[in-house]
């Protein structure tokens, strides 16, 4: 039992690097066209992400949100479902729980007020993924076209909110609401970007995440409803019941992301709280094979991507975006890899 | 009155233009069988690299030609990975989507907000001076032009051509063309880029004609999404497909005209609403095709359309 562990450990590395030497390769090509060095940019890379603990917790900050949201992607993925609508998810959990968070000082406990934040982040993220699940089920709109439109209504809420009720004192921007009291910030010790709180909840859900999924009924009953809809009837399952339950799921751990995002970074709610970890959540199941233990893993490169990017304007002059190629290109090498080898295994 | 109301339809004529591009490009795909998610990066990458060629060229025409290219180059590789190699569609139009948008912010960024040559009004000797009709139709920019003439062309194309023919076969068939001698991987290849072309060349309709210029945010992002919406609204019929994207026109529209009679409401409210609501018609149609057999009416029978059967199905032959 031992050593086939390993083996496919060993199995799904390989493979890996595999996926992102073509990844790095195709990308380098484009850089050297464009008169750019890839070894630079790439030293730049990870001395943006790694080269100290301000920056690895930095680093650590952005794996949060992206496991969390993985995590909930992992659900919906098993029962077969495309849950776009994520980021919108993630916006409502941060506007729920900046509405507990600004309920009257004093009148609550900061430490009850912050609990209340997270549980109203997990309801608020999973009734907007509850909607999207019955906009499916009830209105027959495809949960692709259902989620996209939830998150545009999010994204309207959460500007109306910021330029209009919930505005700064004299002036509304794109710069978000007043600070949050200092109280109701999440601590984290001197010299850390990323607070353990964040933390260990992430590590937390990944893990009940993956205990769900493999060891309980309802993680067979999701893969059953996954794997065909039709046949899981006749086992007693409700495919819409599952549905709905893994939407809400999902939901939950993304509005859990977004309130932390509140909490935890920001201390304050921005037009952007989302960030577009959903979507990169999105990339990083399907680059996980939508398997469980390749997730965190997948999530810590994709965040070291995206942290190390940050400096390269500034140094370098170049676009941050390059992170995001570098993550499709990882993601499309994956898929032509997996076409090609079942290509050769027909023939 | 008279003259704002036709300035109004101009504007709705002109803003709809590279959504109808978009919209029909992708039904073009989706008749043949095949779903190209990956419109919302590619409109964003065509669009950079139209408005980067016709600043380096000094010509918007060139500028066309480079993004319709592009267009057709990611549905390529769409068909390579999704048709020929059996992945899901879904997956691979997904990760093309965000390749392509940051990969048009990466390589445009050199290009942002720089002046570059655009598309203006040409009008049509003649008849642009026609009451009413004329600033409509008859007095705008080629691009909107070409959007008038590609919806029948399209329409014609599919019904009542052969090819057509063969393209819809496959769309619902491909085990049934492959008995009787078509190639349906093969055909799907061809529509697939044809269709790329034409949502290539909407990108370019908006950086080079309807929202002139490069940037970021560009325009013209959720775009694609909306297209996306627009072929399920309009039933996988071109002729629908356009009535619906100018629908989404006058959405656009009316937000402009709401926003100066509620000055309190935050502009930024009326710029995303056409969104949603689009998409929430989608949910009123489907309803409406629940109530139809009972009713039996005429209207809501046009409003309906079934899917390609073969759509986004992998197709084995041997």
């Amino acid at each position: 039992m031992k050593t086939t562990l390993y083996q496919t450990a060993i199995k799904r590395v390989a493979r890996f690097t595999i996926i992102t030497g073509l990844a790095f390769g195709a990308v380098s090509l484009l850089l050297f066209a464009l008169h750019l060095s890839p070894l630079s940019i790439a030293h730049e890379m990870t001395t943006g992400a790694v080269s100290n603990w301000m920056r690895i917790s930095h680093m650590l900050s952005i794996w949060a949100p992206l496991l969390l949201c993985s995590s909930g992607l992992l659900f919906t993925f098993r029962a077969g479902l495309w849950n776009i609508g994520i980021e919108g998810q993630m916006v409502m959990g941060a506007i729920c729980a900046t509405a507990i968070l600004r309920l009257p000082e004093n009148t609550i406990p900061p430490s009850l007020l912050l609990l209340l934040a997270m549980t109203g982040g997990l309801l608020g993220g999973g009734i907007w993924g509850l909607f999207a699940g019955i906009l499916k089920n009830r209105g027959g709109v495809n949960e692709i076209f259902g989620g996209l439109g939830l998150n545009f209504v999010a994204q309207g809420i959460i500007l109306w909110l910021i330029f209009g009720p919930w505005k700064r004192a004299g002036i509304a921007s794109m710069s978000g609401t007043n600070l949050l009291p200092r109280v109701l910030w999440l601590h984290s010790p001197p010299g850390w970007r990323v607070t353990p709180v964040a933390l260990t909840l992430t590590c937390l859900a990944f893990i009940l995440t993956a205990l769900i999924l493999s060891n309980t009924r309802f993680g067979l009953q999701l893969k059953a409803v996954g794997k065909n809809a039709l046949a899981s009837r006749l086992f007693g399952i409700h495919p819409e019941f599952v549905g709905l339950a893994a939407m809400m799921l999902g939901g939950g751990l993304a509005g859990l992301a977004g309130c932390l995002q509140v909490v935890g970074v920001y201390h304050r709610l921005i037009p952007a709280i989302s960030s577009g970890y959903g979507y990169l959540g999105l990339l990083i199941v399907m680059l996980a094979g939508y398997r469980a233990a390749s997730v965190p893993f997948i999530a810590l490169f994709f965040a070291c991507l995206a942290a190390g990017s940050i400096q390269l304007p500034i140094v370098l002059q170049i676009d941050s975006s390059l992170s995001g190629v570098i993550q499709g290109a990882c993601v499309l090498s994956a898929l032509l890899l997996h076409g090609l080898q079942k290509k050769r295994n027909e023939q | 009155m008279d003259i704002s109301l036709s300035v109004l339809a101009a504007g709705i004529a002109a803003t709809s233009a590279p959504l109808i591009f978009a919209a029909l490009g992708e039904t073009l795909t989706e008749k043949a069988g095949v779903i190209n998610l990956s419109l919302d990066g590619t409109i964003l990458l065509s669009a950079m690299t139209g408005f980067v060629t016709a600043s380096a060229t000094g010509s918007v025409w060139p500028g066309f030609v480079a993004a319709a290219g592009t267009g057709m180059a990611v549905s390529l590789i769409l068909v390579v990975i999704g048709v020929w190699l059996g992945q899901s569609q879904v997956a691979v139009g997904f990760a093309l989507t965000f390749l392509c948008r940051d990969l048009a912010y990466f390589l445009g960024s050199d290009y942002s907000r720089i002046a570059g040559p655009q598309l203006l009004a040409t009008p049509i000797p003649g008849l642009a001076d026609l009451p009413f009709l004329g600033p409509i139709i008859f007095n705008q920019s080629p691009v909107v032009y070409a959007s008038f003439l590609v919806i029948p062309l399209l329409w014609y194309a599919l019904f009542h051509t052969r090819q057509g023919l063969v393209l819809r076969a496959v769309g619902e068939n491909p085990d049934g063309c492959w008995a009787r001698g078509i190639h349906p991987k093969l055909t799907q290849t061809v529509y697939t880029v044809l269709g790329g072309g034409l949502i290539g060349l909407s990108g370019a309709a908006y950086s080079l004609a309807v929202k002139p210029g490069w940037g970021r945010p560009q325009g013209c992002e959720g775009i694609g999404w909306i297209a996306l919406a627009l072929v399920i609204f309009g039933g996988w019929h071109p002729l629908r497909v356009a009535f619906g994207a100018y629908i989404f026109g006058i959405l656009q529209m009316s937000g402009i005209l709401l926003q100066e009679v509620f000055p309190t409401i935050p502009s930024q409210i009326f710029q995303v609403a056409p969104f949603p609501l689009m998409i929430f018609t989608l949910v009123i149609i489907h309803f409406s095709r629940n109530v139809r057999s009972k009713t039996g009416s005429r209207l809501l029978a046009l409003l309906s359309g079934a899917p390609p059967m073969a759509l986004g199905k992998k197709h084995e032959q041997n």
